[in-house]
């Protein structure tokens, strides 16, 4: 019941600001609060990152291993990816098996991945058909502060590009470094009323789960996109959103070519 | 070497979908494929529909509102929406292991959302409002049929709500956008937009659900809304259609 009132509160705390065009921590509507990526950082796992969003913080490890393809694609790598919003990441995180927030995290980090090609999966091939390399992408949430998905999809595509091939552990030749060849950028959006925040905060959250998030790639392409939420989303914002989204993924992707 | 290998398969597995300026199945670029659509065709249910789009065929059921169980789950002011998007076994080509996957409780989720926003639950407080579709047999566009489905499903149970929800997908295909994507085009296509709207006095009110992989640009994006709109406009109609069938039919007992 407190945390209730107390989501109330904030709730109109966040809408009185709004109504002067100003958010609750300072930043400008579509401002994307700082960020940070260390990459490298478990030796053990074949790349990592730990990327900090404003308080949110989130760590991807890439582990690989040969694997069987799927029988439609027998000469391409396989990507498997997994979100655990494990309870050390928030009050409201319970342990057990992934419930649908979990799923749709990861698998909208996923689609971004995918579809964007990032990963040059022909060159994962050890014997077509046979044996190929998977690649489990684990996204592992240590404190949401609001926007884990832009903040698991950058970690995860910063652990891509520093990630290692371990050949030689499997007696499959020299290690080599994971062909990445695009960048997606998830960039994901708060409808409040007749505006939008850009990267929403926990906090900002409490008006409403009324979220939109659109991947694009290096090619400014639209690769992703998913409404998450119960809301009516009117035409002129989405067309509004996917034109800011791909213009502040620019911003993002700048980052990422510095690692 | 291996490279090259792979650039040569590339080029043979490259299935052309627009042949003509035709779809495989005959179609035009903005084009529907055959639907049926047909009100209260269960009888435990409070309200169903069978649809079919193309080759799928779809079932939606509606029981509620209804207490909800597990109570715990009640809301104090409100009625509990719960929306299960599940396939048949044996509706895909190879056997889907039955029970829920990644990637039906994302649809379901998403599924949800849309209705939520419609469906006046403020009107059943502590009760429940179950959504039931399967997936009989699949083709391409199973979320946006089953979705399809579930509306006139609720009509059918005479769950009030604030606009109907009609659901159709784009997709981009040997670079063209085509509506109603089938399964070929949904296969070997570049990109696949299903969107969801709710239509309001006969009229486009907002978008419900938006989902999207593979590749756009931003244009592109812009033009499949309006070429989506247009397909879920002549949808809408057949939705009705399909209601005002099932209630022609009720005969009025006179006192």
């Amino acid at each position: 019941m407190g945390e209730e009132i107390l989501m109330d509160i904030k709730k109109d705390y966040v809408l009185s600001r709004l109504r002067d065009g100003e958010r609750i921590d300072g930043r400008r509507l579509d401002e994307i609060r700082p960020i940070e990526i260390e990459t490298n950082i478990i030796s053990k796992a074949e790349g990592s990152a730990l990327v900090k969003l404003g308080d949110t913080q989130v760590m991807v490890g890439i582990k690989m291993q040969p694997g069987e393809p799927f029988p439609d694609v027998p000469d391409r790598g396989v990507i498997i990816t997994n979100a655990e919003l494990v309870p050390l990441a928030s009050p409201t995180f319970e342990a057990g098996p992934p419930d649908e927030i979990s799923i749709e995290l990861a698998r909208v980090v996923d689609r971004g991945i995918r579809e964007s090609e990032a990963v040059d999966l022909m060159k994962l091939c050890i014997e077509e058909g046979e044996k190929v390399w998977m690649i489990f992408i684990d996204i592992h949430a240590l404190d949401d502060d609001g926007n884990l998905i832009d903040a698991s999809a950058l970690a995860a595509i910063a652990a891509l590009l520093n990630t290692t091939v371990p050949a030689e552990r499997f007696g499959l030749g020299d290690d080599f470094p994971l062909p990445v060849r695009n960048l997606p950028v998830a960039i994901t959006s708060l409808i409040v009323g007749e505006r939008y925040l850009i990267d929403p905060t926990r906090d900002e959250m409490s008006v409403g789960h009324k979220l939109i998030t659109i991947t694009s790639d290096k090619n400014d392409n639209i690769v992703a996109m998913q409404k998450s939420g119960s809301y009516l989303l009117s035409e002129q914002k989405f067309y509004e959103l996917i034109d800011v989204s791909v213009e502040k993924a620019k911003e993002v992707r700048e980052l990422l070519k510095e690692i | 070497m291996k490279e090259n290998e792979f650039e040569a398969d590339k080029g043979e597995e490259k299935v052309r979908l627009i042949v003509d300026g035709r779809r495989l199945d005959g179609r035009g670029f903005e084009e529907l494929r055959p639907m049926r659509i047909e009100a209260g065709i269960l009888k435990r249910a409070d309200g169903s529909c069978y649809l079919e789009m193309g080759r799928n065929k779809v079932v939606a059921a509606v029981y509620g509102p209804r207490e909800v169980h597990p109570r715990h789950l009640q809301e104090p002011s409100k009625a509990v929406i719960r929306y299960r998007y599940n396939m048949a076994p044996f509706s895909v080509e190879e056997r889907k292991r039955p029970g829920p996957d990644r990637r039906s409780v994302e649809i379901s989720k998403v599924s949800r959302e849309a209705y939520e926003s419609v469906i006046m639950k403020e009107l059943f407080p502590r009760s429940g409002i179950d959504i039931f579709v399967e997936v009989l047999q699949a083709d391409a566009g199973t979320r946006t049929a089953c979705l399809n489905a579930a509306t006139v499903a609720l009509v059918d149970a005479g769950i009030p709500m604030r606009g109907l929800i009609t659901s159709v997908a784009v997709a981009k295909v040997d670079g063209v956008l085509v509506l109603d994507p089938m399964k070929e085009e949904d296969n070997f296509g570049e990109a696949d937009v299903p969107f969801a709207f709710v239509i309001r006095n006969g009229r486009i009110e907002s978008i419900a659900l938006v989902q999207m992989d593979g590749k756009m640009t931003v244009e592109e994006m812009k033009r499949a809304l309006e070429i989506a709109k247009k397909g879920a406009m002549q949808i809408y109609k057949l939705q009705r259609e399909a209601i005002v069938k099932k209630y022609e039919a009720i005969e009025i007992e006179e006192e």
